[in-house]
């Protein structure tokens, strides 16, 4: 199913056209003529530099449209820009106003937000709504945010209590009715922008979480199902072989669509998984026994890794139906014995080059600390011994 | 002498598949397919061995050993199961099966196994023996009626973990330089052990393992 997402017109800055490229873009989205917008912001700026404060916001907030001409200024300068202006902005508003000595910390804070909020990446900013959602939601039962609660309502009951304590009210009047007008101003300006931000995210993230899934789904069906196809070409001569191959890959199939098993961060489970996959794989019978058991550690994780390389092993080459695995967790050590009565081999005649047990089993152990047996005699079967020990 | 033979499973199919497996290794005198009527059969036939299936409808193997196990000292019970569930096959070993294997297992190894209890001796297949080490495994020693039956020897260990990692008594006997009578006579014991042990862990042990 897909979704079909109207295509939104975004307001976007051109800043190949002029300064900032804020008026164009504004003249753009609603469609008048550019210097329209330009002699409202010289208006604006009349009014208490509330133009120049304008401008200067949308510059930082407004991004560019993806793949739009570059700015005509380098980055650095229109940072510079930016900045100067918006020092001088609210220098000017602080010198002349009433109520300058209020306004210019707020517009500072508001710029700040804004520019914290434009320099964070898609994940942050998911992250701080979730955060702010659950601050207030999760108030009453989590304890960090009851803590935040108290005291941002701490925090505002004190600001308030002290401007109203410090200012004369006559004077603040007029001052608060600005702000509150200028507020509500940008907050029907940017809001439908805001929206759209937010349900931009969300889609995004559902859309991230539905590739990892495709991703694991591709490697799982990678690693079984494509074995299994080519286990099944082999032995299709043999109609037993393929319909034991069939099930086992069904019964796979159902664990990773009905999720029966998951992976528990035990040893004798991974033991268990491991010796299933092979019986699966080679059809042979392994007498799996298992005494005691202990989470996975790198140590136990490799002495498990280097069992299954054993039972395969044991599999391929010793001709036989039947395989022991046991493995015993002591107080101080793992031990893990895989036993067959095949064919055996004379160890001292395995070529040096032979990557097999040497690679797989015995330095892969010996990285861990544990140590290697290897037992066999041409005839006799083999056994591989491995000694993990614990911490 | 072929050991005259009751096979107790509730699968029809499995009963004649064991059956046409086996030959004419064993005499097989009678199936049942429920724990009431294996009581019957067997209590009429009075066999040297019954292979017994721990899971049945309407109490199982247990029912059967706990009615009529202790009444017919001539018949031996080998518990045969599919099952992993460790406290089931303690249960019907202390109630008095001298063996469990697992239903895996190959005809020639039952065939083997069968004749084995009717000798006498028991059977560890390696589950079993894993099993046991798991229940007597370091013993914190509680106050019991007879301490010898809450430790095993540091022998019966051994021979216990060789029968886990697969080892015949053939084998175990050239592993350890002792006769496969000495061998035998080991799991035996163990297998006492167990019936009779009062010990403490024992039940601690079943009771973790039904809480999992």
């Amino acid at each position: 199913m897909t979704a079909t997402v109207p295509s939104t017109r975004r307001l976007y800055r051109r800043p190949d056209r002029g300064l900032g490229g804020v008026a164009a873009g504004i003249a753009e989205h609603v469609g008048v003529r550019v210097g329209l917008v330009r002699l409202a912001f010289v208006i604006l700026s009349t009014a208490g530099g509330m133009g120049v404060a304008l401008y200067g916001a949308y510059w930082i907030v407004l991004p560019t449209a993806p793949g739009a001409p570059r700015s005509r200024i380098p980055a650095w300068l229109e940072y510079t820009i930016a900045a100067v202006a918006a020092v001088a902005a609210i220098g000017i508003a602080a010198w002349t106003m009433p109520l300058g000595g209020l306004f210019a910390p707020t517009m500072l804070a508001c710029l700040g937000g804004a520019l914290i909020w434009r320099q964070a990446t898609d994940p942050e900013r998911d992250r701080w709504r979730r955060l702010s959602r659950t601050s207030l939601a999760a108030g009453g039962t989590d304890r960090v945010g009851r803590i935040r609660l108290v005291a941002g309502s701490a925090l505002v009951v004190t600001g308030a209590v002290l401007v109203l304590a410090r200012a004369d009210f006559t004077a603040i009047r007029d001052g608060l009715l600005a702000m509150a007008v200028t507020v509500v101003g940008i907050a029907l300006l940017t809001g439908p922008m805001w929206m759209r931000t937010m349900a931009q995210l969300g889609l995004e993230r559902n859309e991230r979480i539905r590739s990892q899934e495709r991703a694991d789904i591709a490697a799982h069906l990678h690693d079984s199902v494509l074995q299994t196809l080519a286990l099944i070409q082999r032995n299709a001569a043999s109609p037993r072989e393929v319909a034991r191959l069939a099930r086992g890959q069904e019964r796979e199939l159902r664990n990773l669509l009905y999720g029966t098993r998951t992976a528990s961060g035990q040893l004798a489970d991974e033991l268990r998984s491991a010796a299933a996959e092979i019986e699966d794989a080679y059809a042979i019978s392994i007498e799996v026994v298992l005494v005691a058991d202990a989470p996975l550690s790198p140590g136990l994780a490799a002495a498990a890794a280097a069992s299954r390389e054993a039972l395969v092993n044991a599999a391929k080459h010793a001709g036989v139906t039947t395989v022991s695995l046991y493995a015993e967790v002591e107080p101080d050590a793992v031990s893990i014995f895989v036993k067959d009565r095949g064919v055996g081999f004379d160890l001292d005649a395995v070529a040096a080059d032979r990557q097999g047990v040497r690679g797989s089993i015995i330095d892969r152990i010996e990285r861990h600390g544990g140590e290697v047996k290897v037992r066999s005699q041409p005839g006799s079967g083999t056994e591989v011994e491995i000694r993990m020990p614990l911490r | 002498m072929t050991a005259r033979v009751v096979l107790v499973d509730d699968h029809a199919m499995f009963r004649a598949g064991v059956r046409a497996e086996l030959g004419d290794r064993v005499d097989v005198v009678g199936e049942a397919g429920t724990p009431a009527d294996a009581i019957r059969t067997i209590r009429a036939s009075t066999p040297d061995v019954v292979l017994l299936d721990v899971h049945m409808p309407e109490g199982g193997g247990l029912a059967v050993l706990e009615e009529i196990g202790s009444s017919l000292p001539d018949t031996r019970f080998l518990a045969l199961s599919v099952s992993d569930a460790a406290e089931d096959v303690i249960a019907v070993i202390r109630a008095g099966a001298r063996g469990y294997v697992t239903k895996t297992i190959s005809a020639d190894d039952l065939a083997d196994a069968i004749k084995r209890v009717a000798d006498g001796d028991v059977v560890f297949s390696p589950r079993l023996a894993g099993f046991v080490l798991d229940a007597f495994r370091d013993a914190p020693v509680a106050p019991s009626v007879d301490p010898d039956f809450d430790q095993l020897t540091p022998r019966e260990r051994e021979v216990l973990r060789l029968l886990a990692r697969g080892y015949a008594y053939k084998e175990i006997a050239a592993e350890l330089f002792i006769s496969i009578k000495t061998v035998e006579t080991h799991a035996s014991n163990v297998l006492r052990k167990l019936q009779l042990s009062s010990r403490h862990q024992l039940t601690r042990w079943a009771t973790d393992r039904r809480i999992f």
